[in-house]
């Protein structure tokens, strides 16, 4: 068996919670029974206050750190930034990383099969909200015990559920952390989520959701919906330095094949996507992101929709990320200002766009890090070490 | 502490909300937080100086004050602090009316170049001075708008506001007797409390 990384959490085993009670939901309707999957890194203190939620993206999973196996090629999607020593300290923290309802990674989602009807929920799967997330997440901590979070952590559609937790739950969360986020998505953000929608929902093989019946998937629809996503993802430099106009032969061929190194990586990208993740959920986030806006229900304005939050604030933008730019979280920021939060805001120089929030930065580190280190000093928390010292 | 931020620790009420421009490392409001209560936010570029902010628990918000303080109030401070920044600034005359809108006082420290120091490297020895307030050479410095004790008094006094505190510091230790006497010459750091037009 390989070793496993020093700093890595190391083995993994995802967990499932079963929901009875059921959860209404901000579109009117109830879910009756759910299940969440989850995994956990480090050890839950004996007065359950060093946990930290960790939110996941459009994309994302429970599987945030470690390895699932020891073949396992690549560790969870923000193992950097969740591990001894790291970030996330797991000698210090107790982490909870979950999949959200309506995902494709275990937690029941359109995947699943309802219960009333014997098939999957597929199409027929209730619009979630990110409101609907933070609930169905209180539950969990529930169920594990956790009556307040040391932290809250996410980055862009994680952020706002972040964002989401310090105003539905101000009394059960300590710290916030929001990364590359947004508090609403621009225009923009919402018609590159329409593409993404139309490309798949124009496949043929899409057939209004029900493709699982047909024994089939709109593999071409997410695969462009993915495609256009991840030049979102990345910025003009990070491709330029990558793939410039570097081409796969020497030589043009005057066809429509693949030419250029960025054609094939973003084919690539789009190929291992759709084959792997569900085109209903995918539907589903994309328009979760597009309804979050925590300031219409307060006639815009944001800071006073901020008013019930009570928690210190780390909130964090990448200077090339066009998808949530810095201003973005500017406004977030200056929403906090004005509802008088404790807030500290960072702006971290970096080429790789938006998905920069995932990647290892020293000075985005050292920042987390601090952050995390006061959080764990206000509340009294001593390292693993220092507990069975 | 540094002499000034001693000065200013002093100065700033009890509970006070303030606004700590150019904060550094955040040891004025950590210190102002924990003998005073006082609350509010430091605004700094310096990329140590914020995950210091950070690590201190002081609320620090990457900002450039050469773009102004357009996402603070009228009104919305007790107090804006600035210390060690005015000569770095673009324009040191509009961010005092920017202070002097987010809140009613502000308190500033700056480099006096009239320092006598300062004036035996220019005056007798013909070099731009280079001195602890003033480490940096005149081709690399960020201090693009150096002044004295004196000229702050006349843009205060042209903008018709109120002056009213004002102090000299040797970096070292709080004025001497003769930096008091003649803060112009023996003040290496001056030190003003500022409020608006009178009337």
């Amino acid at each position: 068996m390989p070793d496993l990384p020093r700093d890595s959490v190391g083995l993994v085993t995802p967990q499932t919670a079963h929901f009875d009670d059921p959860l209404a939901l901000a579109c009117g309707r109830t879910l009756p029974a759910y299940d969440l999957v989850f995994e956990t890194y480090g050890t839950l203190n004996a007065e359950r206050s060093n946990a930290v939620l960790i939110c996941h993206a459009l994309s994302g999973h429970h599987h945030a750190a470690g390895y699932h196996s020891a073949e396992e090629r690549k560790p969870g999607w923000w193992d950097a930034h969740i591990g001894p020593g790291k970030s996330i300290d797991t000698e210090r923290f107790f982490v909870v990383s979950l999949n959200n309802l309506g995902g494709c990674h275990g937690s029941t989602g359109p995947v699943s099969v309802n219960p009333e009807t014997g098939r999957q929920w597929g199409p027929d799967f209730p619009m979630m909200t990110v409101g609907d997330w933070v609930h169905s997440q209180a539950r969990l901590a529930d169920r594990l015990g956790i009556e307040r979070f040391a932290a809250v952590i996410g980055g862009s559609l994680g952020g706002m559920q972040v964002l989401q937790w310090t105003l539905t739950y101000p009394e059960r969360i300590a710290n916030a952390v929001v990364i590359a986020a947004t508090p609403k998505l621009s225009a923009q953000n919402i018609a590159f989520n329409e593409v993404a929608r139309q490309a798949i929902r124009s496949d043929p093989e899409f057939f209004e959701g029900w493709y699982a019946q047909h024994g089939t998937a709109p593999r071409r629809g997410l695969k462009l919906a993915r495609m256009v996503g991840h030049i979102t993802y990345l910025s003009e430099d990070a491709m330029g330095s990558k793939f410039g106009r570097d081409l796969r032969s020497d030589d043009l061929n005057f066809g429509y094949d693949v030419e250029f190194q960025v054609e094939s990586y973003l084919r690539y990208q789009g190929d291992t996507f759709s084959s792997s993740f569900d085109a209903n959920t995918y539907l589903l986030m994309t328009k979760a992101l597009d309804y979050f806006d925590p300031a219409a229900a307060h006639g815009g304005d944001l800071a006073r929709a901020l008013a019930p939050a009570a928690c210190p604030f780390l909130v964090v933008s990448f200077t090339s990320d066009w998808r949530f730019p810095p201003s973005r979280s500017r406004e977030l920021t200056n929403a906090l200002i004005r509802a008088g939060k404790p807030i500290s805001y960072v702006d971290i120089d970096s080429p790789h766009g938006h998905d920069a929030f995932l990647l290892p930065e020293p000075r985005y580190q050292a920042v987390f890090s601090a952050f995390m280190t006061r959080a764990a000093r206000d509340l009294g928390l001593a390292t693993g070490t220092e507990e069975t010292a | 502490m540094r002499t000034d931020l001693k000065l200013i620790h002093r100065w700033v009420p009890q509970g006070a909300h303030i606004l700590d421009l150019a904060c550094g490392d955040g040891t004025l409001l950590a210190a102002l937080a924990r003998d005073k209560g006082v609350t509010g936010y430091g605004l700094e570029i310096d990329p140590d100086g914020i995950t210091a902010c950070i690590a201190k628990g002081v609320s620090v918000v990457e900002q450039n004050l050469d773009a102004g303080l357009a996402n603070f109030e009228d009104d919305s401070y007790d107090l804006v602090v600035m210390t060690q920044a005015l000569q770095a600034l673009r324009r040191p005359d509009r961010m005092l009316d920017e202070m002097l809108r987010v809140a009613d006082e502000c308190i500033i420290t700056f480099p006096n170049f009239a320092y006598w120091r300062h004036r035996v490297h220019l005056g007798i020895r013909g070099y731009m001075p280079v001195s602890k307030s003033l480490p940096h050479a005149w081709y690399d410095t960020p201090n693009i708008h150096l002044s004295t004790f004196n000229d702050f008094e006349h843009l205060c006094r042209d903008k018709g506001l109120t002056i009213t505190d004002r102090a000299v510091g040797i970096r070292d230790h709080e004025g001497h007797w003769t930096s008091r006497l003649w803060p112009n010459l023996f003040g290496e750091i001056a030190i003003f409390r500022v409020g608006r037009q009178s009337g």
